[in-house]
């Protein structure tokens, strides 16, 4: 344990003592620390194994980047795996496990892959676990599986709740660091809607973890200030704990804002996160730059850490990582942490730096705190087991030296955080005087700002803030009066060198999460994986949580080393979304679950429930499947009763889900008649007639009815399933293919109820319902007529049409009286039995009818397939006509639409079962087509059903097999005619 | 050298020195006997079938970029030869019996792992059309096996049982199905090409074909012309660039597919799994990442990326599936370009300009095919005839009306 | 991606049905040989890397059909309009 909380300092408040536990044991921080400020306060140096050798691995960052502080934090239902400590906000009894280890974080049996780590190097997985063949499955891959992954998942239900928002403004401004709070201040002050994001809970960046001074107080107080501002303008959103993850297309940006991920759970009814789809105007893209590591042998070790991450625990959390320090630099910012840490009252027993050549004021200042400075030095190893015990070094005339030290601060530099810059394809450039990649082209409306392009000085970053955010609103229009002004210590800008490591191998790590070594980048440079990507995927170098944020540049430059190139022209590679990782649940927002998709209820459900509905899903809508009556043993009963009910009675259906289109205008006949395959145009007004539509492919796309109310108006109806894509396609005929016609459309699905009265008694039930309104004799309203009319003082519409088979039926009144008429419907239907019947009675009756539906018309069927020839007329153009006539469409050996009965009346049916020849094997040779719906039919007191056969309609009477391994086997059936029932339609016309 | 555990075990002794490029990267010839443009996994299992099956070993095959940078290496790596339509279900078994043997074949292991893939149904229909797509397999000896909610939930008892929107009634499951690993299929093909002779040309953009008449005889490069008896176009999502530098337009529509890996967690998910009730498919790496994916974006597009709507729809049903995902997080999006044929199904056939051929129109499923594709499309490069379990892939297949359309879905190719 | 529907304004992409090449036209159905007419116009579309016209549908606002103008490559829109020559 070596690191502890300073008596002062920090941004945390020490009078809110906050108790967490890791690993069982208990521990104590404040509120304004992270799960890592608090660990290291208490320590805690090691904190969890990597991924492939389950090295000890500490704390390396205090960022986002953070690749080796994972942890599983929280419990039960909401176990939430691979949570980066440096980021997680501590909370009152936050509980949290080290992971990717056993039996303990201290003794980790994985740890044995580490001594194996000379054979498991880049890719020694594809050259072995070859043989035996079987193993693969059986053995080496299991083991591979267990060893890998990092944390567990649990497998119950997440209960927390998430949302979905939506955000417009003129200028968003990612990241309030320095430069980010300037634009945000700049924007904001001309009126324009800004909306300013930060992951962090403070914002204000690096002015939170560095002694600097602005306007002549400390940095935190500053951006304090300007938070308080920014919070007063009206127009100015700003968003912490708000992760801007990804840029889309058209200035669409996705955020995630951590709304109880620092409480230890969400107060009721307030959500975990909260997803943001913001649309901007004007981007400032701030968001600051990552330190490099230096990549040496022994550079994982706990102890180990990046500068900047020292000084923010130093300056923020009122944390020091170590005891006795040791500095690591090739960059003079690696110098502000010695000076941080010897303001702070630890021991820096060394500066090495790898350049010969430093400024005079650093040596100066060194030489002020008797620091002793190693120029031209490398660090070449560490030492200790679980932790940092001393460094060895070589120094410039090559004498090693080793160094006792718990604390090693390194420092290869900083990247401008570009990452965001290149979600839309840019490609990042290389500085050659920044030794660095920087954005490429920008999407358009974005500036990039301050250390994020480049700028590392404060001075440099505010102004350069200010002067984006006010160019930004100017170009918008809004009067903006001129740019807040800072006062700053001029600095003179840092080098920022990058040092391609000259030594270490198997122990030098590049990717730390992901154990991608220097050893390993040169395995890869050797076999030929030479490109960045090819390096990436070979390796793995870039592809863990962290995706690369500290590893992908030292990785490439060592790539480009050991290959004679530049790492300009190895190039690197753009970030995808997400940014930092997004929980799945939160891009589902309250999509879960019952909620997953919106449901459709019937303006006659809640009569249906009443009445004993079973319901199922058919597509988004809930229908009535059957109805439980007293006796009915199970479903098939009731479904059984239902049909004998209509059949012999009388019974009522819902069939609002129907699709219900309005056409009217001069040319709606002959607009009708280019939809439909069949002619429309000759329909008398009053009545109906069916229509079959096809797609331009000429392939069967919907069928449905078509009424006629009046010269200029037809209603029509469509399937269940394609109601909405049958809008669509007549509205592209009238928009696109026939602009000129006269034909207005509107989808009326919903503002009518429809409810089918099918049955040799529904005449009597209806008459007695509709009363003086209208007259349904058989002689007024004979079979296919329709009739709008009053009744009780509403419109109603009534169809004489039949799916059942039977005289039936369709009555439509407005929404709002579903319930009535079903009532009245029910009244006077007492006297008759009248029962209501479900989706499955339905079935039934139009399989026994012959009608196809949705196993039927799959999309792959013609008219001709479906016996529908006959409609397709000859007197006019329709869609569809011309490619019906492909020799494929019409080849007589097609399969076509057939009935299917059981040679032994007691045997099942199934759909889906093939059809094969007696006698010839069950091969795809010999399948002859398949059985696409099937239904028990009282009315014939065994199963039915319908198929499609290869040349069907001549094969009538013929005996073979109904093929259905994975369900029931072989069932003899012979084949008929497709209508089972009153094939003459004497009862629907009676 | 050949890879063992025996090599692997020696060179670790000498700090794997011993190692040689897995591929040579070699420099363009001025002509061969069969150029294949396009250097992802079915181009180079071409390659690999050319010259280890049927010895023409004077192939190049040409990379505009670098080998596997396309959809070979931005799929879900699922495979599976659950097809229905006798075009599709005889060749998709070729192309699972070639994984089964790929990594003897290559010396190679690209990580096949047959853990089953289930696909899911939520209603008696989809049921019926599972069970007709399992009886077809079936009755080409693929294995199928139609599974009752309980066997599902015995096998994925942390799906969404209770309070599902769209409850599961049960799944078709094809044991044999499973995931392979993607770059380690391009590596390892293009490593037993290149042992076998053939040349391995990346950063090689072709901008033009030569012509003699109708006749093609060559590329135009940039690296040069390359002269070639015949010449492959193997490019999935850029075939209708390519077949209009030779002036010909395709049945073919590039469309935009995202796929999706969450952080790397322990053992979660042990087989593939697609949801029926919306577009969501999900399997676990070795690595311990949730592979998932889910629709096309559904416009026509060359940008290898995506946008939010699809986004959320794949999480929303993930979550809807499975809601204990809802807590892992979402490391990485990525995307390909999808070359969406007018029928769903792929075409592997001669192009009416003699001595050009087209394998392309794979949609989303092409890395499954990736053995069998380069299998067909050797055999009708070497013998000009197409493979018999290849012959209903015809490019001609949509003027005369004879097309593959297992969703049928028809001309509108965002749909399949 | 967002489209700027010139009846209601612009909207996000979620709104939009996508149909695709926006040069397709019907063929004369008494033209020489509709089959190949036909075939052409339906399966053989254009599928430009660049600026592409297309078809999109704004079902989730004011059902027009529109004709959007957008680069395959960069996702850029172009320029929008009505499908139909008129309303």
């Amino acid at each position: 344990m070596s690191g502890r909380r300073l008596p002062k300092g920090g941004l945390i408040a020490r009078d809110r003592l906050l108790r967490f536990e890791f690993d069982g044991k208990k521990f104590e921080g404040f509120a304004g620390d992270t799960l890592a400020s608090a660990l290291l306060g208490s320590g805690v140096s090691l904190v969890g194994r990597s991924f492939k050798y389950h090295r000890p691995r500490g704390i390396l960052s205090a960022g986002c980047e953070e690749p080796n502080a994972l942890v599983e934090l929280r419990d039960g239902a909401r176990l939430e795996p691979n949570t980066r400590a440096t980021v997680a906000e501590l909370y009152e009894g936050l509980r949290a496990r080290s992971q990717n280890r056993w039996p303990s974080l201290g003794f980790d049996l994985g740890a044995i892959n580490s001594l194996l780590s000379p054979i498991f190097v880049a890719g020694f997985y594809y050259k072995t676990f070859m043989w035996p063949a079987r193993w693969w499955e059986k053995l080496y891959e299991p083991l591979i599986r267990r060893a890998a992954g990092l944390g567990r998942l649990g497998h119950e239900a997440d209960p927390d709740g998430y949302e979905k928002s939506h955000l417009f403004c003129d200028v968003l401004v990612i990241g309030a660091g320095p430069a980010g709070l300037a634009a945000a201040l700049a924007a904001g002050r001309s009126g324009a809607r800004v909306v300013l994001c930060d992951e962090d809970f403070l914002p204000g960046g690096r002015l939170n973890g560095e002694r600097m001074e602005v306007n002549g107080e400390a940095g935190s107080s500053f951006a304090a200030k300007a938070v308080a501002q920014l919070r007063a303008m009206p127009e100015v959103t700003l968003l912490t704990r708000t992760t801007l993850f990804g840029v889309y297309d058209g200035n669409t940006f996705g955020a995630l804002e951590r709304l109880a991920d620092h409480k230890p759970v969400p107060h009721p009814g307030e959500v975990r996160h909260r997803y943001w789809k913001i649309v901007a105007r004007r981007t400032v893209l701030s968001s600051g730059a990552m330190e490099r590591p230096l990549v040496f042998d022994g550079n994982d070790r706990p102890g180990v850490m990046l500068s900047s991450a020292v000084r923010s625990y130093l300056n923020r959390f009122g944390v020091t990582p170590g005891r006795r320090a040791v500095v690591y630099t090739t960059c003079d910012d690696g110098w502000r942490s010695a000076f941080d840490l010897i303001g702070a009252g630890v021991e820096v027993a060394a500066l090495i730096d790898a350049r010969s050549d430093v400024v005079d004021s650093l040596l100066t200042e060194a030489k002020r705190h008797d620091l002793p400075v190693y120029r031209g030095s490398e660090v070449v190893g560490t030492h200790g087991r679980l932790r940092l015990s001393a460094i060895s070094m070589r120094e410039a005339g090559g004498r090693s030296r080793r160094i006792s030290a718990d604390l090693l601060s390194m420092c290869g530099g900083y990247n401008p955080n570009i990452a965001l810059s290149t979600h839309l394809g840019s490609r990042p450039q290389w500085d050659a005087d920044l030794d660095a990649f920087t954005a490429g082209t920008l999407p358009a409306g974005m500036a990039i700002v301050g250390a994020a392009a480049g700028e590392f000085t404060l001075a440099g970053a505010l102004k350069h803030g200010a002067a984006a955010g006010l160019e930004a609103v100017r170009a918008l229009g809004f009067s903006a009066t001129s740019a807040p002004k800072f006062s700053v210590e001029e600095e003179v800008p840092a080098s920022n060198k990058l040092m391609v490591a000259p030594h270490g191998g198997a122990k030098a790590f590049v990717d730390f999460q992901n154990d991608v070594t220097r050893a390993d980048i040169e395995l890869a440079a050797r076999e030929g994986f030479r490109g960045a990507e090819h390096l990436k995927r070979y390796t793995t170098l870039g592809m863990a949580t962290d995706q690369g944020k500290t590893s992908a540049l030292n990785g490439h430059a060592l790539m480009a080393a050991f290959t004679g190139r530049a790492t300009a022209d190895l190039g690197t590679i753009g970030s995808r979304p997400p940014y930092t990782p997004v929980a799945i649940g939160a891009l589902a927002g309250a999509h879960r679950g019952s909620m997953y998709r919106p449901v459709r209820l019937t303006p006659g459900h809640e009569w249906a429930r009443a009445a004993g509905a079973s319901f199922v899903e058919s597509g988004e809508w809930l229908r009535a499947q059957w109805f439980n009556a007293p006796g009915d043993k199970d479903w098939f009963d009731s479904v059984v009763r239902e049909v004998k009910g209509v059949r012999s009675s009388a019974g009522i259906c819902d069939v609002s889900t129907l699709g219900k289109i309005d056409v009217q205008g001069g040319d709606a006949a002959v607009f009708l008649d280019r939809i439909y395959a069949n002619l429309i145009s000759t329909l008398p007004t009053g009545k109906v007639r069916y229509g079959l539509m096809l797609r331009e492919d000429g392939m069967v796309f919907d069928d449905g009815t078509a009424a006629r109310f009046a010269e200029n108006h037809f209603v029509l109806s469509t399937t269940t399933a394609n109601a909405s894509r049958v809008m669509q396609h007549l509205e592209f005929a009238r928009q696109v293919l026939w602009p000129a016609l006269d034909v207005q459309l509107s989808s009326v699905t919903d503002q009518w109820a429809q409810f089918a009265v099918a049955g040799p008694r529904s005449r009597e039930v209806l008459a007695e319902v509709l009363k003086d309104a209208f007259d349904c004799s058989n002689a007024a309203f004979p079979y296919l007529g329709c009739a709008q009319f009053a009744w009780r003082g509403r419109t109603a519409r009534l169809y004489r049409v039949s799916f059942s088979g039977e005289l039936a039926y369709e009555i439509a009144v407005p929404a709002g009286a579903a319930e009535e008429c079903l009532e009245a419907l029910k009244q006077a239907g007492a006297p008759f039995d009248l029962i209501p019947y479900g989706l499955e009675a339905l079935g039934v009756m139009r399989i026994e009818k012959g009608h196809a539906a949705g196993g039927e018309l799959n999309g792959t069927t013609t008219a001709r397939d479906l016996g529908l020839g006959k409609l397709m007329s000859g007197k006019k153009d329709y869609i569809g006509r011309v490619l019906a006539e492909r020799p494929g469409l019409i080849d007589p050996n097609r399969a076509v639409l057939v009935g299917v009965k059981p040679v032994n009346a007691a045997s099942r049916l199934y759909a889906g079962a093939h059809f094969v020849a007696r006698g010839t094997a069950p091969t795809l040779e010999n399948d002859q087509g398949f059985v696409s719906s099937v239904g028990y039919s009282p009315s014939l007191g065994h199963w039915i059903g319908l198929g499609f056969l290869n040349r069907g309609a001549s094969r009538l009477g013929e005996r073979m097999l109904a093929h259905d391994p994975v369900r029931s086997g072989d069932t003899e059936i012979e084949i008929t005619t497709p209508c089972f029932y009153d094939p003459d339609g004497e009862r629907l016309r009676s | 050298m050949r890879y063992s555990l025996f090599s692997l075990l020696r060179q670790s002794l000498v700090g794997h020195r011993g190692w040689q490029p897995v591929w040579r990267d070699a420099a363009p010839k001025r002509g061969y006997d069969i150029v294949v443009i396009g250097g992802g996994g079915h181009g180079l299992a071409t390659a690999h079938y050319l010259a280890k099956v049927h010895g023409i070993r004077d192939v190049a095959v040409l990379e505009k970029s670098w080998i596997g940078s396309g959809n070979a290496g931005r799929n879900t790596t699922i495979i599976r030869s659950n097809y229905l339509l006798p075009g599709n279900n005889p060749f998709y078994e070729l192309s699972m019996k070639l994984w089964e043997g790929l990594e003897q074949d290559l010396n190679f292991n690209t990580m096949v792992s047959q853990r089953g893939v289930v696909n899911l149904y939520h209603s008696d229909a989809q049921r019926d059309a599972y069970a007709r797509r399992g009886n077809a397999m079936r009755m080409h000896g693929v294995d199928a096996e139609l599974l009752s909610r309980a066997e599902v939930k015995r096998m994925l008892p942390f799906l969404d049982f209770d309070n599902a929107r769209f409850p599961i009634r049960g799944g078709l499951l094809q044991r044999r199905g499973g995931t392979a690993r993607h770059d380690a299929v391009v590596w390892g093909y293009a490593r037993s090409a290149s042992d076998l002779g053939v040349d391995i040309v990346q950063n090689c953009e072709v901008t033009g074909f030569l012509r003699e008449g109708d006749r093609v005889v060559g590329v135009s490069t940039s690296r040069g012309d390359i002269r070639a008896a015949k010449v492959a176009v193997v490019v999935a999502g850029s075939s209708s660039r390519l077949a209009a530098l030779a002036g010909l337009k395709l049945p073919i529509e590039s469309h935009v597919l995202q796929a999706f890996v969450s952080e790397a967690i322990k053992p979660f998910i042990d087989t593939v799994v697609t949801f029926g009730a919306g577009h969501f498919y999900i399997s676990q790496s070795d690595k311990g990442g949730l592979v998932f994916g889910g629709d096309i974006d559904g416009y026509n597009s060359y940008a290898q990326r995506g946008n939010l709507p699809t986004v959320e729809d794949v999480c929303e049903s993930g979550v809807a599936l499975m809601p204990a995902i809802s807590r892992a997080r979402l490391l990485r999006s990525w995307a390909g370009i999808m070359d969406m044929s007018m029928d769903g199904s792929p075409i592997i056939d001669r192009t009416p300009l003699p001595g050009l051929y087209l394998n392309a129109g794979w949609c989303y499923g092409g890395f499954k095919a990736t053995p069998a594709s380069g299998f067909c499309l050797a055999h009708l490069l070497a013998r000009d005839e197409s493979h018999p379990l290849a012959a209903a892939l015809t490019l001609d297949r949509f003027g005369a009306g004879r097309l593959i359309d297992e969703k049928g879905q028809g001309a509108q190719p965002n749909l399949h | 991606m967002r489209i700027r529907c010139p009846y209601c304004g612009e909207r996000d992409l979620s709104e939009f049905a996508y149909w695709g090449d926006g040069g397709y036209v019907r063929p004369d159905p008494h033209a020489h040989d509709p089959e190949f007419a036909y075939y052409t116009a339906v399966y053989l579309r254009d599928n430009p890397a660049g600026a592409h016209a297309e078809f999109w549908y704004h079902g989730i606002g004011c059902r027009s059909w529109l004709k959007v103008t957008r680069d395959t490559v960069s996702h850029r829109i172009l320029g929008v309009e009505f499908a139909g020559a008129r309303r």
